[in-house]
């Protein structure tokens, strides 16, 4: 076990935990911020997406010795974001959300990609979003949204 | 004293038998003789060492991210990489889907996530491959290699440089799979692979026809 030091949407976090700990499970478990999802824990799916550093970033597979001094940015923090609202703004506008259980991921993703890319054709929206899976397959309305949010973001 | 004398003579001829045989079969003698017998032909000196350079390249740990396409490859079969992912502008994957989203400065033993500083994917102009993800041969690997309009403008020592940096020295140290079993590494040591790259170079880097 070791103690770590990390910035979390703004604030100093110390956890105590094993160093190959993932940090989607130091967020869930030892900081009780559960609006960040388990789907895979292989990186398949998409759901565990934080900002790492600006970098949109799988935390499932990333563990807490390697996150380093990079603040960690979730789900949590982004009513607070102006892309983050927008996008939030726009998932409610075209109800997007079905079962929700991938949509803070899918959120996170989308704000990366809007930060990055102010006005996202259909291909960047379907590149950058590839890596997030929605089984209930909202897919057309995701797109449609970060296209609402883009504009709003205008 | 001369009984002595004949018990030894055998002796010492048997040993040195003993010892030609064992050198014969020592590891990398078949490369020192095939160097030895080159020697006073540079050409064939650094031929020698591309073959051994191209050894590396050639293997998954290096070529997986020297493709022809839109998208890196995984694993010993040289699979399209997992998860939608795709080559982007820079090779370094696209806004929300980077190559940084899994993979970070260093092996991610406990997850089975491999890592290094600056992981990316080679330029399309220093492609491996060809269009059906098959490797392409060791001449024209040599070809793209030494064409400083493909490489970057590398010269020798560049190149020289380009096998230090983390990223390469990474395929001796891929680290852990998620099933806990060890990544396979090139069929030479890095140490081997750096002596082969000095020699070809020093050579003038010949490329085979």
């Amino acid at each position: 076990m070791q103690t770590f030091k990390l910035t979390v949407n703004g604030q100093q976090k110390e956890v105590t935990a094993d160093p190959g700990t993932p940090l989607l499970w130091i967020l869930r478990e030892d900081l009780k911020m559960t609006g960040t999802k388990y789907g895979c824990g292989i990186a398949a799916c998409g759901a565990c997406t934080v900002h790492l550093g600006g970098v949109p970033t799988r935390s499932c597979v990333v563990p807490i010795s390697l996150v380093g001094n990079r603040p960690a940015v979730t789900i949590e923090a982004m009513a607070d974001d102006p892309a983050g609202r927008a996008v939030q703004d726009a998932w409610v506008a075209e109800d997007v959300v079905q079962c929700g259980y991938c949509q803070s991921g899918q959120i996170m993703a989308a704000v990366a990609l809007l930060k990055s890319v102010r006005k996202p054709t259909d291909k960047d929206i379907e590149e950058s979003m590839g890596g997030n899976l929605c089984r209930c397959g909202t897919y057309v309305r995701i797109r449609q949204a970060i296209k609402t949010a883009a504009k709003q973001l205008a | 004293m001369n009984r002595s004398r004949a018990v030894t003579v055998p002796a010492i001829l048997c040993a040195l038998v003993v010892f030609a045989a064992w050198l014969a079969a020592s590891p990398g003698s078949a490369e020192q003789s095939a160097k030895r017998n080159a020697s006073d032909n540079p050409r064939e000196v650094g031929l020698a060492a591309w073959q051994q350079i191209y050894s590396v390249m050639s293997h998954p740990r290096c070529i997986n991210c020297h493709t022809a396409g839109n998208y890196p490859q995984q694993g010993d079969d040289r699979h399209r990489h997992f998860f939608n992912v795709v080559r982007g502008p820079e090779g370094k994957g696209v806004p929300a889907l980077q190559c940084a989203t899994c993979h970070q400065s260093s092996n991610a033993d406990s997850t089975g996530v491999p890592g290094a500083e600056g992981w990316h994917l080679a330029p399309l102009t220093m492609r491996w491959q060809d269009a059906n993800d098959k490797a392409l041969p060791s001449s024209a690997v040599c070809r793209t290699v030494t064409d400083r309009s493909k490489n970057g403008g590398l010269d020798g020592a560049g190149l020289v440089k380009h096998h230090q940096t983390e990223l390469v020295k990474w395929a001796w140290q891929p680290g852990l799979r998620n099933d806990g079993t060890a990544r396979s590494v090139p069929p030479i040591s890095y140490e081997q692979f750096m002596a082969a790259t000095q020699d070809w170079v020093q050579a003038g880097m010949p490329c085979p026809q």
